[in-house]
């Protein structure tokens, strides 16, 4: 009984999450129902004891396979398990007040964030095709309910209707691209996989991949499949755009890498291939599209597109180099979206949802703790230093150098500067314009602004000391 | 005390101006105040550089060192040689008259003007004493940031256009750099500039990477055709952001092609430099000209200090030419030593000019040559330092303008009569375009009410246009000092320009 036990220990989080989840679920049921925001409560500190328990019982330090080789445990799990919980408590965090606002603060909300995030983790430790599907349909099918919450609203539901289909579809290819491989190998086991397609693959192989690729793409956000991102992170209620909009991102990326760089290794001259069009495309079509945005949440929905092309060029390199700079792209990434979707929330209030460009007018002079945490991330986005976003992408050209990728330096280093030009001209709202008069106040909820004035804090300091993350960012890619 | 000396140069203006910030707008006062003791006391601080400065050695000198960043390689490194400590007393002198000059002038959140320079000056004795090239790139890029925001938030009626603009340009040149420093360092392992200085590169790698250098260098310089954001930038950024501007953000272009593009890539420059020569040229010339046909003075200027800036590049590039013709090394030290004194001067000059144009706006609220008239009658003492600036600008023996200008066109004439021919063409157009500003604003009848109701200098203002006035006559009456402290990192930078990296 007692090895049964301590074999299983990596897989703590994931136990604690699903018990969790029930627990949360009845809390609403009994006690939430009649005092609202109770249950918010409850999750954080269900969040806080779970990165104490990940940290306890996860921290393997090497290499494990748990339950007959289904699930991996390894130091890579680990920290991205802990970002999840950080990232998942900060971006509640964030959303409380427009949730109460909007008169949709329900404990439900909180338990498909919980259930979201046990899908991430399933994805972060699987290891093999079967256990990276349940991670990935039980991610989306929580994101799905997510952004349909608010279910008064039509246009929410409309972008959760776009969002599921177009999302089953995904599924659909992924199974497929995944059934294809099996017939191949064989194996449903990534790491059987990986022996068995040591060399680049036959044409069954490749078809198998295109479909991988199609749905890894479409999860993304990477162009052509990004159709739904931008209506979906517009449609959502505000909160669950922060949500859909930077977690998961975590989960994606393992799946890439678990699938693409460690499953399918063996075949990384064809896939490299493949994902080089999504990224340049991606990178063009994201940064083009942006400046014609009017509204913030869907410049940022087409930014995210640009941001996605640089974390695929990181795959397109296909060493451990580029695998690296994915990997600090998105932990980069996912800390400076939840800043910038955070000031948005913040600076909403009941009724007025302050997701156009123009709400931004003045915003120095109405809040300016919020413009100086919005000025950090623009600048952090675009890639100025002393912001961490610079070293982001400097980390993924040298990705790039290391692997004789010219054009591909070039195309991305163009379009960061056409991004530049649309965060600037948020700093020109907030700055030089003077706000107009019928602007409601922001608001002033003391413990949200203070984390969200951490998060703008942790951007310059991870840009002038960059060192440490990057050391860690090395050490999880084998 | 010695090894922190530059780390100090940095870090205090930075912290000084992270302070002034937090006094805000309530503690008006006590911000002014901090801002200008923290503005001298990095000048006072800047003096043992130039007291201990050991003028025999070409190495980097107050060297700091500590890991930044282990995984890249990368070090906290600073270090000051002889083309870079003249820059770093240049900021340094700079900032202080800025200050001043906005006392009481800037109204509107005054203190973060304040803060802005204070920060940029910090940046940008970062940039000039960084001897690793990530560190360069950081401080490089950071500087943008106060910069966007003084012209965005000070700025005139086109300020969102000026500064958009200028961000986006110098942005766009930069980034190619940061490309080609990144290739330098998968191939040397390490961001020390030296590094990349001793890296063996093919004709071809050389060829890229000087056009990404020049990409940024140019831009910044700025050298035609690329100049056009500096007018616009001039014309609606604040006195204080335009005297910067010209004094040492310009300044950053010729030093990045003294630090990186003539050590890097020297046989890319010994093929290329004809071009950089002939731009250079055009600028001196046609920039000349239509420096002349300027209706407004910042923007008169704004078109001279691209072509002064343009005997900078000259100078340096003319080695090649001169090398080329005569074979000899020892007469090329003269076209840099040339560009450098040139950048020096012409930071004073052009600071001081575009003081004295914000003393007049100041009054006026206008910057139209056409509005002014007379002014000598009601404004003398401030008539006679703009006369005096002018003809420094002219390049007046006895006034630094004179050295700089002088030195390139001579060591042209090595290289060529035909460029120093054209070079000196400057010598007509600068007097044409700087004399006619004066005369058009300071002599002849009082030219309206307003100008009839013009106060003279106050002590404030008198004291900064004073100031580098001294400085101005200083540099051009005795600049052996200068030359000296230039003259041992001139003959490694000529040494290493000469000698080829190609690997056999």
């Amino acid at each position: 009984m007692m090895t049964a036990w301590h074999s299983m220990s990596p897989a703590i989080p994931e136990i604690y999450l699903a018990f969790a989840i029930c627990v949360v679920l009845l809390f609403e049921v009994f006690v939430g129902i009649k005092r609202p925001g109770a249950t918010a409560t409850l999750t954080l500190v269900v969040l806080v004891i779970g990165a104490a328990l990940t940290v306890r019982y996860a921290n393997v330090g090497h290499h494990q396979l748990l339950f007959d080789g289904m699930y991996v445990a390894d130091p890579l799990a680990f920290v991205l398990k802990l970002a999840g919980f950080l990232f998942v408590a900060v971006a509640l965090l964030y959303s409380r007040m427009y949730l109460e606002n909007r008169d949709i603060l329900r404990g439900e909300y909180y338990v498909l964030a919980l259930t979201a995030l046990l899908g991430i983790f399933v994805l972060v430790s699987a290891n093999t095709l079967l256990t990276v599907y349940i991670g990935v349909e039980l991610l989306a099918l929580s994101v799905y309910a997510m952004v349909a919450f608010d279910r008064d609203s039509g246009i929410a539901a409309e972008s959760a209707m776009k969002y599921f289909v177009l999302g089953a579809i995904a599924s659909g290819t992924l199974l497929y691209g995944m059934s294809i491989v099996y017939g191949m190998t064989g194996s449903l086991d990534l790491e059987v996989i990986a022996t068995r397609l040591a060399t680049p693959g036959s044409l069954g192989v490749i078809l198998g991949l295109a479909f991988i690729v199609v749905a890894v793409g479409f999860k993304f956000g990477a162009v052509p499949f990004h159709m739904w991102l931008p209506d979906v992170y517009e449609g959502a209620p505000t909160s669950v755009t922060l949500f859909v909009g930077t977690v998961p991102k975590i989960a994606y990326f393992a799946l890439m890498l678990r699938l693409l760089a460690h499953g399918l290794a063996g075949t990384s001259a064809d896939w490299t291939v493949m994902l080089m069009p999504l990224a340049v495309l991606s990178l063009i079509v994201g940064n083009v599209v942006a400046i014609a945005q009017s509204d913030l949440k869907r410049m940022l929905a087409y930014s995210t597109i640009g941001h996605v092309g640089f974390i695929v060029l990181g795959f397109v390199a296909g060493t451990p180099s580029g695998y690296i700079a994915a990997l600090y792209y998105m932990l980069v990434y996912v800390l400076m979206a939840l800043g910038a979707f955070g000031v948005i929330l913040l600076a909403s209030r009941k009724g007025f949802e302050a997701d156009k460009l123009d709400h931004y007018k003045g915003l120095y002079r109405r809040d300016p703790l919020l413009a100086l945490v919005m000025m950090v991330l623009m600048f952090s986005f675009a890639g100025v230093p002393p912001f961490v976003g610079f070293w982001a992408k400097l980390r993924v050209i040298q990705s790039l150098w290391e692997t004789s990728h010219l054009g591909l330096v070039v195309i991305s280093l163009a379009m960061s500067v056409v991004g530049a030009f649309y965060y600037l001209r948020v700093v020109k709202l907030m700055y030089f314009d003077a706000p107009p008069d019928s602007l409601p106040a922001t608001l002033r909820p003391l413990g949200p602004r203070f984390v969200i004035g951490v998060n703008a804090a942790a951007v310059l300091a991870l840009g002038i000391l960059p060192g440490p993350l990057l050391d860690l960012c090395s050490r999880l890619i084998r | 005390m010695q090894a922190h000396l530059l780390s100090i140069l940095v870090w205090l203006p930075i912290v000084a101006g992270i302070v002034v910030l937090l006094l805000g707008e309530s503690r008006l006062a006590a911000a002014r105040w901090l801002a200008l003791l923290a503005s001298i006391a990095t000048v006072i601080i800047s003096l043992p550089l130039l007291a201990d400065f050991d003028t025999q050695t070409a190495a980097y000198q107050f060297v700091q060192k500590t890991a930044w960043i282990p995984r890249f390689d990368a070090f906290y490194a600073l270090g000051v040689d002889g083309i870079s400590l003249p820059l770093v007393v240049l900021t340094a002198v700079m900032t202080v008259p800025v200050i001043i000059a906005a006392w009481t002038v800037v109204k509107a959140r005054a203190a973060q003007y304040f803060a802005a320079f204070l920060i940029m000056e910090g940046l940008m004795i970062g940039v000039f004493s960084a001897t690793d090239a990530l560190l360069f790139y950081f401080f490089w890029e950071a500087m943008l940031i106060p910069m966007f925001l003084i012209i965005g938030i000070w700025g005139g009626p086109r300020r969102v256009y000026a500064t958009l603009k200028f961000f986006l340009y110098t942005f766009l040149g930069s980034v190619f750099m940061l490309a080609a420093l990144i290739y330098l360092y998968v191939k040397a392992g390490g961001y020390s500039i030296a590094s990349f200085q001793a890296l063996p590169l093919t004709l071809v790698e050389q060829r890229c990477i000087f056009a990404a250098f020049m990409l940024a260098f140019a831009v910044k310089v700025p050298m035609w055709p690329v100049h056009t954001w500096l007018p616009d930038a001039h014309v609606e950024a604040p006195t204080g952001g335009s005297v910067i501007l010209a004094a040492i953000m310009l300044k950053m272009g010729g030093y990045g092609f003294l630090r990186f593009s003539l050590p890097i890539t020297p046989d890319a420059c010994r093929e290329l430099y004809p071009l950089v020569v002939t731009l250079s040229l055009i600028a001196i010339i046609y920039i000349g000209f239509v420096a002349i046909v300027q209706a407004d003075m910042k923007k008169l200027i704004a078109y001279s200090s691209i072509a002064h800036m343009g005997f900078v590049t000259l100078g340096a590039f003319v080695v090649f030419e001169i090398v080329r013709t005569t074979g000899q090394v020892q007469g090329a030290a003269m076209g840099m030593d040339g560009a450098m004194v040139q950048m020096i001067s012409h930071g004073l000059i052009s600071g001081a000019l575009f003081l004295c144009v914000g003393v007049l706006y100041d009054r006026m609220h206008t910057r139209e040559i056409s509005a002014y008239g007379g002014v000598i009658n009601t404004m003398p003492i401030f008539a006679a330092f703009m006369v005096g600036f002018a003809l420094a600008n002219t390049g007046l023996p006895g006034t630094s303008g004179f050295v700089g200008e002088f030195l390139v066109i001579l060591a042209s004439f090595k290289a060529s009569f035909w460029y120093s021919a054209l070079a000196a063409v400057t010598l007509i157009l600068s007097a044409c375009y700087s004399l006619w500003l004066v005369k058009k604003v300071l002599y002849g009848p009082v030219a309206n009410d307003h100008v009839a109701h013009l106060t003279d200098l106050n002590g404030r203002e008198f004291a900064v246009l004073g100031v580098l006035g001294v400085l101005v006559l200083a540099v051009g009456i005795w600049p052996e000092p200068l030359l000296k402290i230039m003259e041992p990192s001139i003959h490694h930078l000529v040494a290493q320009a000469v000698a080829t990296k190609i690997p056999l």
